[in-house]
């Protein structure tokens, strides 16, 4: 009932326009900021292969790492081609 | 040694000039020396907000290209002691300035001058680069909407790769009552999203069109609202601490109305 009046007002928080400005506007930021700094990828797409070969090895070269943005969401791919997987011998790395 | 400061934002139209004029007015009321520059080459206005356009002889490209002396063509302001303007050239084009030649008329003016205020014009290409070379630290101005915060941020990256740090924001237009009613960005949603501190909030406030009509700054006007903003930014800028702006107050009866009935929110 709340809820119903408060549409009513134009109140419904999540459709407000100053929610929906948030959102794009966040959205909007993470792949601007993408765009300008592919070294970022970059720095990014290293370091995942020095986290990935503690445990498996891959084929560098084949690595692709990109943001796709669907509807209202943005989602970080990596297509990681595994060669072989290590044996693990020891307990797993943790990070501290 | 004084201090360069550049007033910048991106996207056109959301404040820089006004924010320079006003910035550089309540400092110079606050009895520092201060230097206005307008770099908005082509599309000069400074000198309209400040009520000085009949008084220009020389500009900006006139000094750097050794027409005149710097002292020949800085207009001292008809108010205030303390305050100079150099105007933008209004007939030449953009790249008859290098940075090169505003790094040494920055280092120039900071020799006289407490603080010297860029008003750099909208755009990343030349005239962003030209206005920035010298400047020690960054004013970046943005507005409530998506496309000013957007470029703000695009800025906010490019001060920093030429390594202007302690580069401040300045929310300008805010209107309190959009706010309220969920249909304008608020501050917090803008510093959510940019990697920089704020240093003050501008309410929208028509006296701003006042005093452009008449050529006086609104810091000069103690009932403008946007003008108090202003001379509280220029108190931060010489490293006071002042309390933001309650923007809930003086709008009608809604906080009297609040408040009576007890449903004033702690904001
Ligand atoms: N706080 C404010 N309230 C109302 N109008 C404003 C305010 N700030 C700026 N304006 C108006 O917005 C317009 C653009 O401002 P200006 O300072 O020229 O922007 P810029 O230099 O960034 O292009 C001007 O007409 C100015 O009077
Ligand atoms: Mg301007």
């Amino acid at each position: 009932m709340l809820e119903f009046l408060m549409r009513f007002l134009g109140r419904d928080p999540a459709s407000s326009s100053k929610n929906i400005a948030r959102e794009r506007l966040r959205l909007v930021l993470v792949h601007d900021r993408v765009n300008v700094s592919p070294e970022v990828l970059e720095s990014l797409k290293e370091e995942l292969i020095q986290v990935i070969s503690h445990y498996m090895e891959i084929d560098e070269d084949a690595l692709e790492v990109s943001l796709n943005q669907a509807d209202n969401s943005v989602a970080l791919m990596a297509n990681i081609p595994v060669l072989r997987v290590k044996r693990l011998t020891r307990e797993p790395v943790t990070p501290r | 040694m004084g201090e360069v400061v550049v007033v910048t934002s991106g996207k056109g139209g959301v404040g820089k000039t006004t924010a320079t004029a006003n910035i550089g007015t309540a400092l110079a009321a606050l009895g520092k020396r201060v230097a206005l520059v307008d770099t908005d080459i082509g599309l000069r206005k400074l000198d309209l907000v400040l009520g000085l356009e009949n008084r220009i002889v020389f500009h900006l490209i006139d000094v750097t290209s050794g027409n005149c002396q710097l002292k020949q063509a800085l207009i001292r302001d008809k108010r205030l002691d303390g305050l100079y303007f150099l105007p933008a050239a209004q007939t030449r084009d953009k790249t008859a300035v290098t940075p090169e030649q505003m790094r040494e008329l920055s280092a120039q003016l900071k020799q006289d001058f407490d603080y010297v205020l860029i008003d750099c014009p909208a755009g990343i290409e030349q005239g962003f680069k030209n206005a920035v070379a010298g400047a020690d630290r960054a004013l970046v101005v943005t507005n409530p909407e998506i496309s000013a915060v957007r470029d703000a941020d695009r800025i906010i990256g490019l001060l920093e790769a030429s390594e202007i740090t302690n580069s401040r924001l300045i929310v300008n237009r805010i209107r309190p009552n959009m706010v309220k009613r969920g249909n304008m960005l608020d501050v917090e949603d803008i510093l959510d999203n940019l990697r920089i501190d704020l240093i003050g909030v501008v309410p929208e406030d028509e006296k701003i069109l006042i005093s452009t009509n008449r050529g006086e700054p609104a810091v000069l006007d103690s009932s403008s609202r946007a003008g108090q903003a202003f001379r509280n930014i220029a108190r931060r800028i010489l490293g006071e601490e002042v309390p933001f702006l309650n923007l809930e107050a003086n709008e009608g009866w809604r906080p009297w109305f609040r408040r009576i009935f007890g449903l004033s929110n702690a904001r």
